[in-house]
């Protein structure tokens, strides 16, 4: 047995020279202590009599329904926040149907589509943010990194600045911007298919030269367009309503259970092209149906809310973190985003009032000090 | 019988091509090696052979059929691999990572059967690392890692077993431990094995059938016995060496000329090197 065997337990006991028979010892009682904890937390298994069975680990869907609870929680707190507050007792009421007229107006009409559009975007940057990290195995592949936003930004940009349009205009150029992107990241880092870090690296030189053209833009509008333009940029849930929740909702009801289906697949694409390929996974198909779906999942997400920025690089990382399971945990993911989202513009109102602060200001800081937190935290780990 | 055939397979990388119109045939329940210079080939066709890539021309079967046509899964049931590198996914714990293994046996609803979970915790048994089930692999030493990833490959369940140099970047005690390894699968289980490897030596010990390559061609192929001496030797990598019996299990074995003897012995010229120069 080799003597580079490390316990796990930080006793300060050296493993260089000490006599293999301790360090054996030691390692033994470590892994007993390890495998009798691991016995009953490791996984649970359902299994019928028809041959279907399941494997959940305890721990990821504990953190599931937590950060979905927490989700709602926060999707109930925002709904009551506002220059009319309302308890959360009250806002569930009229959400099932209680309340009096003026309650339900503002719920349904003002406040309701919101929080929906809040969790629908957020989802889909923490899903599709799973997706681009994984696929470049790369904590800071998303769509910030890969030009997504940019191009997105550059279709909103043009419909404001060239043709003065708002509303549903602004939302289809910025879609049609971050699918035009997208496309063209696609065909120029196609070479046999795709490769993780070709398509990071394609996506960061596409973001650079098309953030030369949001700049150009700028320099294009008038004040008001500039105005405009910027609190677009910025992202925001301020005046969402029914329109921008259906079409995120509809993307998201086709393209997050076709991700999750493809979720084995991506988990073993982790351990390399070769391996996964043994394995039996079709490589490219999954690779490319997974990057297609993110990238439409975040066009439309960008155009209900804006680029809103750290969503999808923070969420899955965080994830991950509480899962403390490998794999791109991709529902984790999609919750945690919604988590997020709502939590931060929920907060942002409570720190600033109603409808001062687009969230994301906020998510932008945090993101930068989460982004520090996770330097150092692998720097520690000598990752980087 | 062979279920396993590259039949007049050209294999490219690009324009470059590395090897054309090469046939081989695995025999079933052989431990087959394929050795030869860097550069020759050898990689390659094993790539071809786990279809990691596709032929230029020609094609390779499994069971009678292009191996490019059938379904991937199927295929993975049949065929496994040691890729030359994996990554073990961060924090991992080994059980976790052999459990992979049975990903094509797998599906959306059948995610962990009883099978599964005997098949798993065999192969670990198998390979020796049960005991390192709940550890990282992260924390793990080369030698342990590498059987690791064979318990992952067995948990796969294949007849056919590949492996892409096994031996690589580990110390000789660690070589020996993976090849006395694949010589037990092959014997005990009956797989039937193909592997890479540098080490003409280990390939004369441990090979039942040997595939020597030079230039992308097959220069000779049969039982280590048979077809290794000093001229095959001299012929495919250029080096003169003497060939004898392997004092541990009579299988032959290679020993390089010395350009200059040490301790101010006698050189008395061999009689093998001897022949190969008069061959020359």
């Amino acid at each position: 047995m080799s003597a580079t065997v490390k316990s796990g337990q930080s006793t300060g006991q050296t493993t260089g020279q000490d006599p293999a028979q301790e360090t054996d010892q030691e390692t033994d009682r470590a892994r007993k202590k390890r495998a009798a904890a691991g016995a009953v937390r490791r996984t649970w298994t359902v299994r019928t009599a028809g041959g279907l069975s399941l494997r959940l680990a305890p721990r990821a869907v504990w953190t599931g329904l937590l950060l979905l609870a927490l989700a709602l929680a926060a999707g109930v707190a925002l709904i009551g926040s506002g220059d009319y507050p309302m308890t959360p007792a009250e806002v569930l009421a009229t959400l099932t149907g209680g309340g009096d007229p003026g309650q339900r107006f503002i719920v349904q009409d003002l406040r309701l589509p919101r929080v929906l559009v809040g969790l629908l975007v957020g989802a889909a940057f923490g899903i599709s943010g799973a997706v681009f990290q994984t696929v470049s195995r790369n904590p800071l592949g998303s769509p910030d990194v890969l030009g997504l936003t940019q191009g997105s930004s550059v279709g909103a940009l043009t419909v404001i600045v060239f043709f003065q349009d708002s509303g549903f205009a602004v939302a289809a150029g910025a879609a049609a911007g971050g699918l035009v992107t997208g496309l063209a990241i696609f065909l120029l880092a196609w070479q046999r298919g795709i490769h993780g870090y070709r398509f990071v690296l394609v996506g960061i030189g596409v973001s650079a030269m098309l953030y030369a053209v949001v700049l150009y833009l700028m320099t294009k509008a008038n004040i008001v367009e500039a105005t405009r333009a910027t609190t677009w940029m910025t992202g925001s849930l301020n005046g969402r309503d029914w329109d921008q929740v259906w079409p995120a909702a509809a993307v998201c009801a086709v393209l997050v259970p076709l991700l999750l289906g493809h979720g084995r697949g991506l988990r073993m694409l982790e351990m390399g092209d070769d391996a996964a390929c043994a394995l039996g996974v079709r490589v490219d198909r999954v690779r490319i149906v997974a990057l297609a779906a993110a990238v439409v999942l975040v066009a439309v997400a960008t155009a209900a809310a804006g680029p809103i920025s750290f969503v999808a690089l923070s969420a899955p990382q965080l994830a991950r973190r509480l899962t403390r399971s490998p794999g791109p945990n991709l529902l984790p993911s999609a919750l945690m985003g919604a988590a997020l989202l709502v939590a931060a513009d929920w907060s942002s109102q409570q720190l600033f009032g109603a409808d001062q602060l687009p969230v994301g200001v906020l998510t932008g800081l945090l993101g930068g000090g989460y982004l520090l937190w996770l330097l150092v935290t692998e720097r520690r780990a000598g990752r980087i | 019988m062979s279920r396993l055939t590259a039949e007049q397979v050209t294999l490219a990388y690009d324009q470059r091509v590395i090897a054309q119109n090469l046939s081989v045939a695995i025999p079933d329940r052989s431990f087959t090696v394929i050795v030869g210079p860097n550069a020759c080939g050898k990689s390659t066709l094993l790539r071809a052979l786990s279809r990691m890539l596709k032929p230029a021309a020609g094609a390779v079967l499994l069971d009678g059929t292009a191996i490019s046509a059938q379904p991937a899964k199927k295929v993975a049931r049949t065929l496994g691999l040691l890729p030359q590198s994996s990554i073990a996914p961060d924090g991992i714990t080994v059980a976790d990572l052999v459990a992979r293994g049975r990903y094509p046996h797998q599906g959306l609803l059948r995610q962990w059967s009883a099978a599964d979970e005997r098949i798993v915790r065999e192969s670990m048994a198998a390979t020796g690392v049960d005991a390192l089930a709940e550890r990282c692999v992260d924390e793990l030493s080369g030698g342990q890692r590498q059987r690791v990833w064979i318990a992952m490959a067995l948990a796969q369940q294949t007849p056919l077993f590949l492996l892409d140099e096994p031996t690589t970047y580990l110390d000789i005690q660690h070589q020996i431990e993976v090849l006395d390894l694949c010589a037990e699968l092959h014997e005990e289980q009956g797989r039937t094995l193909v592997a890479v490897l540098h080490d003409l030596n280990h390939a004369a010990r441990y090979a039942t059938h040997l595939i020597a390559m030079k230039d992308g061609a097959v220069v000779a192929a049969g039982a280590p016995g048979e077809i290794v001496t000093a001229e095959l030797v001299e012929r495919v990598f250029g080096l003169v060496c003497q060939v004898i019996e392997d004092p541990e299990t009579g299988t032959p074995l290679v020993v390089p000329a010395a350009r200059r003897r040490r301790g101010g012995r006698a050189a008395a010229p061999a009689p093998d090197r001897a022949a190969v120069t008069a061959a020359s």
